[in-house]
């Protein structure tokens, strides 16, 4: 009896073991389909990249066809209207992309005229100065600046800055249009400072304790041991963060498509109506259009332009903070 | 006389009040870059508070209307069809005749009589009936929405002498508002319909609609993906030349502007394969693509703070990497990767380039159904309505932006709230 009990334990133990082994086989697989998937969904991003940089390019090739290459980087007229008979006068449109670049310029030196000195003076603030409290009632108003929309910047830029610059620059003499480059650029500014004193935020904290205690030993003021051993040693990062800021104003849409305008003006007046690479994409996309006119196509041109642009941006200003942060590591 | 060489500590001592001005001075550039900021939020909050304060109520004019017959141009049959091709229009016209008999001789003056009313008010009308038919024949009173111009007049912001109004109509309106016929309501046509050419009846229900689906598909998509590239590079990828790549690459996509992710939809969603313009679904994948390294880089920071210790508890019991990451890490970091979600959610709210890239822009008064239905978007309505000629549709554009920022400080409360509860300090 207790024999063919011990027989069917003796069969039951490989069974047992079988199944376990089953079991682990098949998580194993399990395993392996997930860890798949998980790698197939990484890919997704570099997928992203691929379909940006191919559509641009195969669309602007098919622009560059109509237009040669040379007419579009460095004609200096800039009117795509399509003409609707073909003998028309100027039917085939000018696509001179510099106008569109010293205005993007424009708005963009206007926006970090803004926000490098309200930007980099905040961060300093929060970084060096402020208690917990202040930094805990400053914090908050930066962070609720970068979460408003860019179309609420656009309408109040419109609503209230561009009213107020006109009224206030005729009341001295000077005449401004109301889509002046410097209304789009003083509420662009505004939108960039928490972007640019969260970084560079950042960027201070990150400066060892060691040198600020060095300068403080040799006699130093808070404002000097600032100025003349914390900024220069963080430099680099500031410049990184500054750098993300253009990139940013470059490629803001939504407050120069409703404050500046389309009229390609090339001109350096602030106070002028300027366009930008952003709004003449917008303008030739909303409509009726077909679909295979230069007129679109132009817009994909444009758009490779400004990704490239903001990639060599981007890139520039993850480089010099990364390499900021690992001289200090 | 010799000046008596002043000693390194008097020159120290000297320049003491100089440096602390200095310090003093410093600090007070910082504190005003903060307040200049604070300036600025305080400002357009009460610049677009005061505008769009006004949206919340809309003039309204009573008339008594006789649903006649003859009038509303009805033979005897009564189904719906017919019922809704009646000329209500004719109805709220004679109604407006019997208030003013002196205007309806002139054809110039039935016409100006006319503008004072919403072009909508024969379809408030017609709602009406078709909800009850034995409301033809009888006679009521219904308080119709009054045309934009009216309204802004009654609320101040156009002024009598404007030149808006010819003097019979102010008389009219005078005497309107005398007999009791002019109220202010409850504005909830702003809030229960679509879009419209008329300020009067332009409503945000239709643009809602249609962020919800957009926000709905980019949800579904932008999270699974997210956390699981996340974890596949913060857990189980080595660290080689491709995951750099991968990590740069994310890196960089989140800095990409919004409107070149608009022209990638344009491409090959809607180019190359050859999906529905202006419908959600095209924006919610297009605002996933977006919303994607948010959500990557909340989780992956979300996961890297989850302590090694549980991980190296898991395996050192038999569980696998792929159990002790399932069964242990992710739960553990799930509150944090759930506010970065919602922050990244509240981003795309938000976002409207994109959108109007692939023809989200377009004016749509019907209430999109679903996710293929051609539909605009919140952000989309406010710069279609802010770019409006008509005056009244300043108030909406900054109504619709009081709406906008409401759902905005909703979600972004959720994450702090999430945040503050769940937190672990490890």
């Amino acid at each position: 009896m207790a024999q063919t009990a011990m027989a069917a334990r003796d069969e039951a133990r490989p069974s047992l073991l079988a199944v376990a082994k089953g079991r682990r086989a098949r998580q194993i697989l399990g395993e392996r389909v997930l860890l798949g998937f998980l790698l197939a969904s990484s890919l997704v991003a570099i997928l992203t990249t691929i379909g940006i940089v191919f559509s641009l390019l195969f669309e602007t090739i098919r622009f560059l066809d109509a237009v040669p290459l040379l007419d579009f980087l460095f004609g200096l007229n800039w009117s795509p209207q399509i003409a609707i008979r073909e003998d028309q006068v100027g039917s085939s449109g000018a696509f001179g992309v510099v106008p569109l670049l010293v205005g993007t310029g424009l708005i963009a030196a206007v926006a970090m005229t803004v926000a490098g000195p309200l930007g980099l003076l905040s961060a300093i603030y929060l970084a060096e100065y402020a208690s917990p409290r202040a930094r805990g009632f400053a914090k908050p108003i930066l962070e609720i600046l970068a979460g408003i929309p860019t179309v609420v910047y656009g309408f109040f830029a419109v609503l209230v800055v561009a009213p107020f610059l006109r009224d206030s620059s005729e009341s001295i003499g000077f005449e401004v249009s109301s889509e002046s480059a410097l209304a789009a650029g003083v509420v662009m500014g505004v939108m960039i400072v928490p972007i640019v004193s969260s970084l560079a935020d950042d960027v201070i904290a990150a400066v060892p304790q060691s040198l600020r205690e060095g300068a403080y030993g040799l006699g130093a003021t808070k404002s000097e041991t600032v100025r003349d051993i914390v900024l220069p040693a963080a430099l680099p990062g500031i410049g990184g963060a500054l750098l993300l800021g253009v990139s940013r104003a470059i490629g803001e849409t939504m407050i120069v498509v409703m404050a500046a305008g389309l009229s390609a003006n090339l001109t350096v007046n602030p106070l002028q109506a300027v366009t930008t690479i952003t709004v003449q994409m917008v303008a030739l996309l909303t409509g009726d259009q077909e679909f295979d006119s230069p007129k679109t196509l132009a817009a994909f041109a444009l758009g490779l332009l400004l990704f490239i642009a903001t990639l060599i941006l981007n890139l520039i200003a993850l480089m010099l903070v990364r390499r900021y942060q690992e001289r200090y590591d | 006389m010799i000046d008596r060489q002043s000693s390194p500590s008097e020159t120290i001592l000297a320049s003491l009040p100089r440096r602390r001005r200095a310090e003093a001075r410093f600090r007070i550039y910082g504190i005003a870059a903060i307040g200049i900021a604070l300036a600025f939020l305080i400002l357009l909050i009460s610049a677009i508070g005061t505008q769009g304060i006004g949206a919340i109520s809309q003039t309204e004019i009573a008339l008594d209307v006789t649903l006649d017959e003859s009038v509303l141009g009805l033979s005897d049959a009564r189904d719906r069809e017919t019922l809704s091709k009646a000329n209500y229009r004719a109805v709220i016209r004679a109604a407006l005749g019997d208030v003013f008999p002196e205007a309806v001789s002139a054809r110039r003056d039935r016409r100006a009589l006319m503008k004072l009313v919403s072009v909508g008010a024969g379809f408030e009308l017609r709602n009406l009936v078709l909800e009850d038919p034995g409301l033809v024949g009888g006679t009521m009173r219904v308080w119709v929405p009054a045309d934009d111009e009216v309204d802004m007049l009654m609320k101040g912001a156009t002024a009598r002498d404007s030149g808006r109004f010819s003097d019979k109509q102010l008389g009219w309106l005078d005497q309107l508002e005398e007999e009791g016929r002019i109220r202010s309501a409850f504005n909830w046509r702003f809030f229960t319909s679509g879009d419209s050419r008329e300020p009067e009846l332009a409503g945000i229900l239709g643009a809602i609609a249609g962020s919800f689906f957009a926000l709905i598909t980019c949800l579904v998509l932008s999270f699974p993906l997210g956390v699981m590239t996340a974890i596949y590079l913060e857990e189980f990828a080595p660290r080689n030349r491709w995951t750099d790549l991968i990590e740069i690459n994310i890196n960089n996509l989140a800095a990409v502007p919004s409107i070149v992710f608009g022209l990638l939809g344009l491409a090959i969603f809607l180019g190359f394969m050859g999906l529905t313009r202006s419908a959600p679904l095209v924006g919610g994948m297009v605002l996933a693509l977006m919303t994607l390294p948010t959500v990557i880089i909340a989780t992956r920071a979300s996961l890297r703070a989850v302590p090694p210790s549980i991980r190296e508890a898991a395996i050192g019991l038999g569980a696998s990497r792929m159990q002790a990451m399932l069964h242990h890490t992710l739960p553990l970091a799930m509150p944090g990767i759930m506010t970065g979600t919602i922050i990244g959610m509240a981003q795309a709210l938000g976002e409207s380039a994109p959108l109007i890239m692939i023809g989200m822009v377009a004016f749509i008064v019907d209430m999109p159904q679903g996710l293929l239905d051609p539909a605009s978007a919140l952000p989309v309505q406010i710069y279609i309505w802010a770019d409006s000629p008509e005056r009244a549709f300043a108030e909406k554009t900054a109504a619709a932006i009081i709406v906008l920022l409401a759902f905005l400080i909703i979600m972004n409360l959720t994450a702090v709230i999430l945040r503050r509860r769940f937190e672990r300090r490890w």
